[in-house]
Protein backbone atom coordinates (compact mmCIF):
# COMPACT_ATOMS: atom_id res chain seq x y z
CA UNK A 1 0.00 0.00 0.00
CA UNK A 2 2.99 2.27 0.31
CA UNK A 3 3.36 2.27 -3.46
CA UNK A 4 -0.34 2.93 -3.84
CA UNK A 5 -0.18 5.91 -1.52
CA UNK A 6 2.78 7.25 -3.45
CA UNK A 7 0.89 7.02 -6.74
CA UNK A 8 -2.14 8.75 -5.28
CA UNK A 9 -0.04 11.47 -3.70
CA UNK A 10 1.76 12.05 -6.96
CA UNK A 11 -1.56 12.28 -8.76
CA UNK A 12 -3.21 14.76 -6.43
CA UNK A 13 -1.06 17.83 -7.12
CA UNK A 14 -1.50 17.29 -10.84
CA UNK A 15 -5.25 17.12 -10.46
CA UNK A 16 -5.74 19.79 -7.86
CA UNK A 17 -2.97 22.21 -8.55
CA UNK A 18 -2.83 22.76 -12.27
CA UNK A 19 -5.02 24.77 -14.55
CA UNK A 20 -5.07 24.71 -18.27
CA UNK A 21 -7.48 22.89 -20.50
CA UNK A 22 -10.51 25.05 -21.06
CA UNK A 23 -13.78 23.15 -21.06
CA UNK A 24 -16.53 25.71 -21.02
CA UNK A 25 -20.22 25.22 -21.53
CA UNK A 26 -21.42 23.67 -24.72
CA UNK A 27 -20.51 25.09 -28.08
CA UNK A 28 -22.17 23.75 -31.20
CA UNK A 29 -18.91 22.32 -32.45
CA UNK A 30 -18.31 20.35 -29.27
CA UNK A 31 -20.47 17.42 -30.30
CA UNK A 32 -17.80 14.73 -30.25
CA UNK A 33 -16.49 15.78 -26.85
CA UNK A 34 -19.98 16.10 -25.44
CA UNK A 35 -21.00 12.75 -26.86
CA UNK A 36 -18.02 11.14 -25.15
CA UNK A 37 -18.68 12.91 -21.87
CA UNK A 38 -22.46 12.74 -21.65
CA UNK A 39 -23.24 9.57 -23.57
CA UNK A 40 -19.95 7.64 -23.52
CA UNK A 41 -20.59 6.06 -20.13
CA UNK A 42 -23.15 3.75 -21.72
CA UNK A 43 -22.93 4.18 -25.51
CA UNK A 44 -20.47 3.87 -28.36
CA UNK A 45 -20.90 4.57 -32.04
CA UNK A 46 -20.10 1.05 -33.16
CA UNK A 47 -20.60 -1.28 -30.20
CA UNK A 48 -23.55 -2.25 -28.06
CA UNK A 49 -22.75 -1.60 -24.43
CA UNK A 50 -25.21 -0.69 -21.68
CA UNK A 51 -27.04 1.09 -24.48
CA UNK A 52 -27.21 0.29 -28.19
CA UNK A 53 -24.68 1.46 -30.76
CA UNK A 54 -25.42 4.81 -32.31
CA UNK A 55 -23.90 4.97 -35.78
CA UNK A 56 -26.68 5.41 -38.29
CA UNK A 57 -29.16 6.50 -35.65
CA UNK A 58 -30.90 9.28 -37.58
CA UNK A 59 -33.63 7.70 -39.65
CA UNK A 60 -33.37 4.34 -37.89
CA UNK A 61 -36.50 2.84 -36.39
CA UNK A 62 -36.44 3.05 -32.60
CA UNK A 63 -35.61 -0.18 -30.81
CA UNK A 64 -34.34 -1.86 -33.95
CA UNK A 65 -30.64 -2.69 -33.48
CA UNK A 66 -30.99 -6.44 -33.99
CA UNK A 67 -28.47 -7.70 -31.45
CA UNK A 68 -29.38 -5.34 -28.62
CA UNK A 69 -31.91 -6.21 -25.93
CA UNK A 70 -34.22 -3.23 -25.53
CA UNK A 71 -36.78 -2.51 -22.88
CA UNK A 72 -40.25 -3.70 -23.86
CA UNK A 73 -41.31 -0.06 -24.08
CA UNK A 74 -38.72 0.89 -26.67
CA UNK A 75 -39.03 -2.39 -28.56
CA UNK A 76 -42.71 -1.52 -29.08
CA UNK A 77 -41.97 1.99 -30.31
CA UNK A 78 -43.16 2.74 -33.82
CA UNK A 79 -41.19 5.75 -34.88
CA UNK A 80 -37.89 6.52 -36.51
CA UNK A 81 -35.29 8.76 -34.93
CA UNK A 82 -35.28 12.29 -36.26
CA UNK A 83 -33.50 15.35 -34.91
CA UNK A 84 -36.71 16.57 -33.32
CA UNK A 85 -37.44 13.24 -31.68
CA UNK A 86 -33.87 12.93 -30.46
CA UNK A 87 -34.09 16.34 -28.86
CA UNK A 88 -37.28 15.32 -27.06
CA UNK A 89 -35.69 12.04 -26.06
CA UNK A 90 -32.54 13.57 -24.66
CA UNK A 91 -34.53 16.16 -22.75
CA UNK A 92 -36.54 13.51 -20.91
CA UNK A 93 -36.53 9.99 -22.36
CA UNK A 94 -38.97 8.55 -19.86
CA UNK A 95 -41.53 11.23 -20.57
CA UNK A 96 -41.31 10.38 -24.27
CA UNK A 97 -41.29 6.59 -23.91
CA UNK A 98 -42.54 5.58 -20.46
CA UNK A 99 -40.86 2.38 -19.38
CA UNK A 100 -37.59 2.89 -21.21
CA UNK A 101 -34.49 2.07 -19.21
CA UNK A 102 -32.74 5.16 -20.60
CA UNK A 103 -32.94 7.68 -17.82
CA UNK A 104 -30.19 10.19 -18.53
CA UNK A 105 -31.55 13.67 -19.14
CA UNK A 106 -29.72 16.51 -20.82
CA UNK A 107 -31.27 19.78 -19.80
CA UNK A 108 -29.06 22.10 -21.86
CA UNK A 109 -30.55 22.58 -25.37
CA UNK A 110 -27.19 23.67 -26.77
CA UNK A 111 -25.60 20.44 -25.59
CA UNK A 112 -28.45 18.40 -27.02
CA UNK A 113 -28.13 20.13 -30.38
CA UNK A 114 -24.37 19.61 -30.46
CA UNK A 115 -24.73 15.91 -29.68
CA UNK A 116 -27.48 15.46 -32.28
CA UNK A 117 -25.34 17.27 -34.87
CA UNK A 118 -22.49 14.93 -34.03
CA UNK A 119 -24.65 11.83 -34.33
CA UNK A 120 -26.02 13.03 -37.65
CA UNK A 121 -22.49 13.59 -38.90
CA UNK A 122 -21.47 10.04 -37.95
CA UNK A 123 -24.12 8.34 -40.05
CA UNK B 1 -43.19 4.08 -6.41
CA UNK B 2 -44.90 1.18 -4.76
CA UNK B 3 -45.36 0.81 -1.05
CA UNK B 4 -42.31 -1.40 -0.93
CA UNK B 5 -39.96 1.52 -1.08
CA UNK B 6 -41.87 4.27 0.67
CA UNK B 7 -43.59 2.38 3.48
CA UNK B 8 -42.28 2.66 6.97
CA UNK B 9 -42.77 -0.11 9.53
CA UNK B 10 -44.94 1.99 11.79
CA UNK B 11 -47.21 3.21 9.06
CA UNK B 12 -48.73 0.02 7.71
CA UNK B 13 -52.29 0.79 8.68
CA UNK B 14 -52.14 4.29 7.35
CA UNK B 15 -50.54 3.09 4.11
CA UNK B 16 -53.24 0.50 3.70
CA UNK B 17 -55.83 3.23 4.06
CA UNK B 18 -54.02 5.39 1.56
CA UNK B 19 -53.93 2.56 -0.96
CA UNK B 20 -57.64 1.89 -0.53
CA UNK B 21 -58.53 5.56 -0.77
CA UNK B 22 -56.40 6.07 -3.84
CA UNK B 23 -57.94 3.05 -5.51
CA UNK B 24 -61.33 4.53 -4.76
CA UNK B 25 -60.54 7.57 -6.84
CA UNK B 26 -59.45 10.16 -4.26
CA UNK B 27 -56.92 12.61 -5.57
CA UNK B 28 -53.45 12.62 -4.06
CA UNK B 29 -54.21 15.98 -2.54
CA UNK B 30 -57.33 14.65 -0.86
CA UNK B 31 -55.48 11.59 0.37
CA UNK B 32 -52.80 13.89 1.71
CA UNK B 33 -55.30 15.94 3.66
CA UNK B 34 -56.94 12.85 5.10
CA UNK B 35 -53.72 11.11 5.99
CA UNK B 36 -51.85 14.12 7.25
CA UNK B 37 -48.91 13.35 4.97
CA UNK B 38 -47.62 15.86 2.45
CA UNK B 39 -48.36 14.99 -1.16
CA UNK B 40 -44.66 15.15 -1.94
CA UNK B 41 -43.95 12.32 0.47
CA UNK B 42 -46.22 10.06 -1.57
CA UNK B 43 -44.51 11.01 -4.81
CA UNK B 44 -41.01 10.13 -3.73
CA UNK B 45 -38.96 12.09 -1.31
CA UNK B 46 -38.48 15.05 -3.60
CA UNK B 47 -42.07 15.21 -4.85
CA UNK B 48 -41.16 15.76 -8.48
CA UNK B 49 -44.70 15.69 -9.73
CA UNK B 50 -45.10 12.07 -10.78
CA UNK B 51 -46.10 9.16 -8.62
CA UNK B 52 -43.04 7.36 -7.38
CA UNK B 53 -42.25 4.32 -9.52
CA UNK B 54 -40.37 1.37 -8.04
CA UNK B 55 -40.13 -0.46 -11.37
CA UNK B 56 -38.80 2.66 -13.06
CA UNK B 57 -36.13 3.16 -10.42
CA UNK B 58 -35.22 -0.53 -10.58
CA UNK B 59 -34.80 -0.26 -14.37
CA UNK B 60 -32.57 2.80 -14.08
CA UNK B 61 -30.46 1.26 -11.33
CA UNK B 62 -30.16 -1.91 -13.43
CA UNK B 63 -28.72 0.14 -16.26
CA UNK B 64 -26.27 1.59 -13.75
CA UNK B 65 -25.44 -1.94 -12.63
CA UNK B 66 -24.53 -2.71 -16.24
CA UNK B 67 -22.05 0.15 -16.08
CA UNK B 68 -20.49 -1.28 -12.93
CA UNK B 69 -20.17 -4.72 -14.51
CA UNK B 70 -18.41 -3.12 -17.45
CA UNK B 71 -16.03 -1.20 -15.20
CA UNK B 72 -15.18 -4.28 -13.16
CA UNK B 73 -14.45 -6.25 -16.33
CA UNK B 74 -12.33 -3.44 -17.79
CA UNK B 75 -10.15 -3.18 -14.68
CA UNK B 76 -9.85 -6.97 -14.42
CA UNK B 77 -8.83 -7.40 -18.04
CA UNK B 78 -6.45 -4.44 -17.87
CA UNK B 79 -4.82 -5.77 -14.70
CA UNK B 80 -4.05 -9.03 -16.46
CA UNK B 81 -2.91 -7.45 -19.71
CA UNK B 82 0.75 -7.11 -18.83
CA UNK B 83 0.63 -3.49 -20.02
CA UNK B 84 0.57 -1.90 -16.58
CA UNK B 85 3.26 -1.18 -14.02
CA UNK B 86 2.64 -2.92 -10.68
CA UNK B 87 1.78 0.34 -8.92
CA UNK B 88 -0.86 1.11 -11.54
CA UNK B 89 -2.28 -2.41 -11.25
CA UNK B 90 -2.57 -1.80 -7.53
CA UNK B 91 -4.60 1.37 -8.08
CA UNK B 92 -6.77 -0.37 -10.68
CA UNK B 93 -7.49 -3.21 -8.27
CA UNK B 94 -8.46 -0.64 -5.64
CA UNK B 95 -10.86 1.06 -8.03
CA UNK B 96 -12.28 -2.30 -9.11
CA UNK B 97 -13.01 -2.99 -5.46
CA UNK B 98 -15.05 0.21 -5.31
CA UNK B 99 -16.99 -0.82 -8.40
CA UNK B 100 -17.69 -4.22 -6.85
CA UNK B 101 -19.11 -2.49 -3.79
CA UNK B 102 -21.28 -0.32 -6.07
CA UNK B 103 -22.40 -3.47 -7.90
CA UNK B 104 -23.39 -5.22 -4.71
CA UNK B 105 -25.33 -2.28 -3.33
CA UNK B 106 -27.12 -1.63 -6.62
CA UNK B 107 -28.07 -5.31 -6.87
CA UNK B 108 -29.35 -5.28 -3.31
CA UNK B 109 -31.53 -2.24 -3.92
CA UNK B 110 -32.83 -3.62 -7.23
CA UNK B 111 -33.90 -6.80 -5.45
CA UNK B 112 -35.70 -4.84 -2.73
CA UNK B 113 -37.62 -3.10 -5.53
CA UNK B 114 -38.69 -6.47 -6.93
CA UNK B 115 -36.30 -6.34 -9.85
CA UNK B 116 -33.75 -8.83 -11.10
CA UNK B 117 -30.19 -7.54 -11.23
CA UNK B 118 -28.70 -7.70 -14.71
CA UNK B 119 -25.87 -10.21 -15.16
CA UNK B 120 -22.46 -9.26 -16.54
CA UNK B 121 -21.59 -10.00 -20.13
CA UNK B 122 -18.68 -12.24 -21.04
CA UNK B 123 -15.11 -10.93 -21.01
CA UNK B 124 -14.99 -11.46 -24.77
CA UNK B 125 -18.00 -9.18 -25.19
CA UNK B 126 -16.38 -6.49 -23.06
CA UNK B 127 -13.11 -6.80 -24.96
CA UNK B 128 -14.95 -6.23 -28.22
CA UNK B 129 -17.31 -3.50 -27.01
CA UNK B 130 -14.56 -1.48 -25.35
CA UNK B 131 -11.91 -2.12 -27.96
CA UNK B 132 -9.60 -3.57 -25.33
CA UNK B 133 -7.68 -5.54 -27.93
CA UNK B 134 -6.43 -2.30 -29.45
CA UNK B 135 -4.75 -1.07 -26.26
CA UNK B 136 -0.97 -1.08 -26.69
CA UNK B 137 0.48 0.51 -23.57
CA UNK B 138 -0.25 1.86 -20.11
CA UNK B 139 -1.26 5.29 -21.40
CA UNK B 140 -3.88 3.70 -23.67
CA UNK B 141 -5.29 1.80 -20.69
CA UNK B 142 -5.35 4.85 -18.44
CA UNK B 143 -7.04 6.92 -21.15
CA UNK B 144 -9.74 4.29 -21.57
CA UNK B 145 -10.25 4.11 -17.81
CA UNK B 146 -10.45 7.89 -17.71
CA UNK B 147 -13.16 7.93 -20.40
CA UNK B 148 -15.13 5.20 -18.68
CA UNK B 149 -14.97 6.86 -15.26
CA UNK B 150 -15.94 10.22 -16.71
CA UNK B 151 -18.80 8.69 -18.65
CA UNK B 152 -19.99 6.80 -15.61
CA UNK B 153 -19.94 9.93 -13.48
CA UNK B 154 -22.03 11.77 -16.03
CA UNK B 155 -24.38 8.81 -16.40
CA UNK B 156 -25.11 8.71 -12.67
CA UNK B 157 -25.66 12.44 -12.59
CA UNK B 158 -27.83 12.16 -15.68
CA UNK B 159 -30.21 9.60 -14.22
CA UNK B 160 -30.69 11.43 -10.95
CA UNK B 161 -33.54 13.66 -12.22
CA UNK B 162 -35.33 10.51 -13.41
CA UNK B 163 -35.07 8.59 -10.13
CA UNK B 164 -38.23 8.89 -8.09
CA UNK B 165 -36.99 7.97 -4.65
CA UNK B 166 -34.63 10.23 -2.76
CA UNK B 167 -32.73 7.28 -1.33
CA UNK B 168 -31.95 6.12 -4.85
CA UNK B 169 -30.88 9.64 -5.76
CA UNK B 170 -28.54 9.60 -2.79
CA UNK B 171 -27.08 6.26 -3.82
CA UNK B 172 -26.50 7.51 -7.37
CA UNK B 173 -24.83 10.65 -6.02
CA UNK B 174 -22.54 8.68 -3.74
CA UNK B 175 -21.45 6.42 -6.58
CA UNK B 176 -21.01 9.38 -8.93
CA UNK B 177 -18.62 10.97 -6.47
CA UNK B 178 -16.58 7.77 -6.27
CA UNK B 179 -16.36 7.68 -10.06
CA UNK B 180 -15.33 11.34 -10.10
CA UNK B 181 -12.58 10.59 -7.59
CA UNK B 182 -11.34 7.81 -9.86
CA UNK B 183 -11.44 10.21 -12.79
CA UNK B 184 -9.40 12.78 -10.90
CA UNK B 185 -6.73 10.27 -9.90
CA UNK B 186 -6.49 8.92 -13.46
CA UNK B 187 -6.29 12.42 -14.94
CA UNK B 188 -3.48 13.22 -12.54
CA UNK B 189 -1.62 10.04 -13.44
CA UNK B 190 -1.90 11.05 -17.12
CA UNK B 191 -0.63 14.54 -16.35
CA UNK B 192 -3.85 16.18 -17.48
CA UNK B 193 -4.67 19.58 -16.11
CA UNK B 194 -7.89 20.57 -14.47
CA UNK B 195 -10.54 22.35 -16.51
CA UNK B 196 -10.66 26.10 -15.95
CA UNK B 197 -14.42 26.11 -15.70
CA UNK B 198 -16.80 24.26 -13.47
CA UNK B 199 -19.53 21.77 -14.28
CA UNK B 200 -16.91 19.26 -15.33
CA UNK B 201 -19.42 16.43 -15.44
CA UNK B 202 -22.80 16.28 -17.14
Amino acid sequence: MTTLRAVMLLALPLVCGSLGEAEGRAQPADGARLYSQRCGGCHSLDANRVGPRHRGLIGRRAGSVPDFRYSAALARAEFAWSRVRLDRWLRDPRAMVPGTTMGVRLSDPTERRAIIDYLASED
Amino acid sequence: MTDQTISKPDATGRRSFIRTAAAGGLSLAAVSLLSGEPVAAQRGRYGRGAPADAQGDADLLNAALGLEHEGIAAYTIAAGSGLLEPAVVEVGVLFRGHHRQHRDELARVIRTLGGTPVEPKTDAEYVEALGLGALRNQTDVLNLALRLERGATSAYLGIMPSLQDGDHDHLAARIAVDEAAHFAALAGALGQSMPETGFIFG
